[in-house]
């Protein structure tokens, strides 16, 4: 297919094919970054802005790795230390984007929705990292890419994601990915934590809402943990960490209940002892470091697809 | 021009509307609208008569600031401008204002608008302390705990688009509050831009107990829905018929508990979204109360055909861009709806949820009532049915461009307004056609 898309704000809206599309630029990019020069000339002259006004040092260094690998020159405007810090407001950082006039700005915002703010206010191509608790459509992308790898084609196949889902735009992305490949998303985590729709019988189109992990994981071909952010607790949301993890973390009984040789994965960074046990969190079913290798190959695909020149030949 | 010549034209000619409920800004945020860029932008939308809010800067709390805002309403010489006063000093919530000096300085109403007063013994002391004079109470029912740190309607679209939700039963429990306190104070209560079907059910049963509890609307809740905020841009009535929603307005919501067994084919249903028009996270949507759901919305056009809804307020909350122009949660909240509630209106009758007599009723005798003022002969307006218009920055006299309605082309459009005897706004008449011609 004909890649037609300006901007990656969201995956909400992509068909079954730009997804799949994505997915197999993402193989061609892992071919690359297997070579021993680790570097292809498709973006070069082409300038890649992070824009970063939320701490995040593993999504950012991976976007890095991914354009510099592509040829890009690489800028870096981050929330600390920056203008934004000291209350620059975000049009204004538009206009300075526009002004310095690179091709992609790749953004991570604390705001849902900053993204199209910025989308509508510049020419640049804007790819979201991340905002607020609406969408990470990379991380979708790269579960996807790496539940593939693992579990061949996603059809039927049911993956349960637990944790903290309303303040998850991972959960979001992972949704909006997972499901049209053909996936079934079981989610489960505190009813708490859980959108009040989506608990009422409003849950997006192939997913389902089962409180009780275990029932969730029985038979379960995946699970993806998400990270549980320790002010939950202050702000009434959990009676204790210690609670949850009881509860909703995944240990090595849990996540027997799965298929045999289910893979766990965790978009990162973990709370070991919280969400996760450190023995599944770097066991034999632990997919977490595929999920950061993976990243970078997808981010490549996206640069690829939004800007590239159409060869990834070594110059 | 009279009256009389002005029907002869074809145009409906009514008393002028007065609102319960407008934001003018002025002193204190004269870069979103003064007194009389607010005073004229109301003469467009038909009001020869609006409440202004005392949540400027200074709060309306001392009747010198009073008899400020009513001289320069007068100086304005656009629609009449009727001070309200705040209910506590300093909008605080912590102290009475001088409730009677304040009434006798010129406030027609006294409310802390923007903020309930979340103290429920305080406001209970507001209510039986303005019994001294049967001062007119108007809240803006909202817990604050549960409204939190939400920024739009809490449901499937704000799960979908990861925003904090405002859910309806932060509308609901303080206005249950509310009620009860009305109850055992006697005195008489205006709940200010009802929101939720749960509210009007409440006032509903309320004013069926015989409690002096009156409530509005505003024009907007009439007509969104909460899934504006995700760029849809289809009015409630265009809606109508999509997903499993439209089920809902017309057999009642069904218990949580339900909602929870009902199968999956069902649930699918309300998956079917209408399309996106405009960019998602459009500031301009961003309203408190917020863009409620479809359900909400009939529930609301219910209360107003049966009499639980007395009034239709704008609300008129315009804002410059400073405070618009930034990300979706960091967004003051508000839309400027002077200019366009009219036309929002006459969608709804044109709809049919509504005949047109319930609407003007709830513009006019429906808030001269809760004021206690006369439908004034002299205030009067002339209206084109069938004009169509665009919303456009340089169409809206407020200076607020706030309004998820910019750029669209609206039906229905005030060509004359008097106040007082006196012609104080034309625009857009037409040449004298025949009588019957049209």
């Amino acid at each position: 297919m004909r890649w037609s898309r300006r901007h990656v704000l969201d995956t909400d809206d992509w068909s079954t094919e730009e997804i799949e599309a994505v997915l197999d630029t993402t193989g061609a990019m892992i071919e690359v970054l297997s070579r021993p020069v680790r570097r292809a000339p498709p973006l070069r002259g082409r300038t890649v802005v992070l824009f970063f006004a939320e701490a995040s040092t593993r999504t950012r260094v991976s976007f890095e790795l991914a354009a510099r690998t592509l040829s890009a020159d690489v800028v870096n405007i981050s929330a600390s230390g920056s203008s934004v810090e000291k209350g620059e407001s975000l049009f204004d950082t538009v206009r300075t984007l526009q002004a310095l006039g690179g091709d992609i700005v790749v953004m991570r915002h604390s705001s849902s929705g900053a993204p199209y703010f910025v989308s509508e206010r510049t020419d640049a191509a804007v790819i979201n990292a991340g905002d607020g608790w609406h969408a990470h459509p990379t991380q979708g992308l790269l579960d996807a890419y790496t539940l593939r790898g693992a579990l061949g084609d996603l059809a039927k196949k049911r993956i349960v994601i637990v944790g903290d889902v309303v303040h998850s735009r991972v959960a979001r992305s992972d949704i909006n990915t997972l499901v049209p490949l053909g996936a079934t998303i079981t989610l489960s985590g505190p009813p708490t934590l859980m959108p009040s729709a989506w608990r009422c019988g409003q849950a997006p189109a192939g997913t389902t809402y089962e409180v009780d992990l275990d029932r969730a994981l029985e038979g379960a071909d995946a699970v993806i943990a998400l990270r549980l952010q320790k002010e939950r607790q202050e702000g009434g949301l959990l009676p204790s960490l210690r609670e949850y993890t009881r509860v909703w973390g995944l240990n090595e009984a849990r996540v027997a209940r799965m298929r045999p040789g289910a893979p766990v994965m965790h978009p990162g960074p973990m709370n070991e002892g919280v969400e996760i046990d450190a023995s599944v969190a770097h066991g034999a079913r632990s997919l977490v470091e595929r999920q950061v290798t993976n990243g970078v190959a997808v981010r490549m695909a996206l640069l690829y697809l939004l800007v590239g020149t159409p060869t990834l030949e070594a110059s | 021009m009279e009256r009389r010549e002005l029907e002869s034209r074809g145009y409906l000619v009514t008393p002028g509307f007065i609102d319960l409920h407008a934001h003018l800004r002025e002193p204190g945020f004269e870069d979103s609208e003064t007194i009389a860029s607010g005073a004229r932008a109301a003469l467009r939308g038909g009001f020869t008569t609006i409440c202004a809010m005392p949540n400027t800067e200074p709060a309306i709390d001392s009747p010198g600031l009073v008899t400020e805002v009513m001289t320069r309403g007068t100086a304005a010489a656009a629609a009449r401008v009727l001070p309200i006063a705040t209910i506590t000093r300093g909008r605080a919530g912590r102290e009475l204002a001088d409730l009677i000096e304040l009434s006798a300085a010129g406030a027609v109403a006294f409310s802390d608008d923007g903020s309930p007063v979340d103290d429920a013994q305080l406001f209970r002391h507001a209510l039986e302390y303005g019994r001294t004079k049967d001062l007119l109470i108007i809240e803006h029912a909202q817990d604050l705990a549960m409204s939190g740190k939400g920024v739009m309607h809490e449901g499937v679209v704000s799960a979908r688009l990861g925003l904090p939700g405002i859910p309806s039963a932060a509308e609901e429990t303080a206005i249950t509050r509310d009620i009860a306190i009305a109850e055992m104070t006697g005195a008489r209560l205006h709940l200010t831009h009802v929101s939720t079907r749960g509210a009007i059910a409440s006032i509903r049963d309320a004013k069926a107990r015989g409690i002096r509890v009156t409530c509005d609307v505003t024009p907007h809740h009439l007509a969104m829905t909460d899934d504006w905020v995700a760029g849809v841009r289809e009015f409630a009535w265009e809606r109508e018929g999509r997903g499993r929603e439209a089920s809902l307005a017309r057999n009642g919501p069904a218990p949580a508990h339900e909602v929870e067994r009902r199968p999956a084919s069902q649930s699918q249903l309300s998956l079917e979204k209408p399309p996106a028009l405009a960019t998602p996270y459009d500031s301009s949507t961003k309203v408190n109360p917020p863009l409620r759901g479809l359900s909400d919305v009939r529930a609301l056009w219910e209360g107003l055909a049966d009499g639980t809804v007395d009034a239709i307020a704008t609300d008129h909350a315009p804002h410059a861009s400073v405070r618009k122009d930034v990300e979706f949660d960091q967004a003051a909240f508000g839309i400027s709806g002077l200019d366009t509630a009219l036309s929002l209106l006459l969608a709804g009758t044109a709809a049919g949820w509504a005949d047109r007599d319930t609407v003007i009723r709830a513009l006019t005798t429906g808030p001269a009532g809760i004021l206690g003022i006369p439908v004034r002969d002299d205030d009067w307006v002339a209206i084109d049915l069938d004009v169509e218009w665009t919303a456009t920055a340089e169409a809206l006299a407020s200076v607020g461009k706030n309004t998820p309605l910019m750029g669209r082309k609206l039906r229905g459009r005030v060509v004359y307004a008097v106040v007082g005897g006196e012609a104080r706004y034309e625009g857009g008449l037409r040449g004298a056609t025949p009588v019957g011609s049209r």
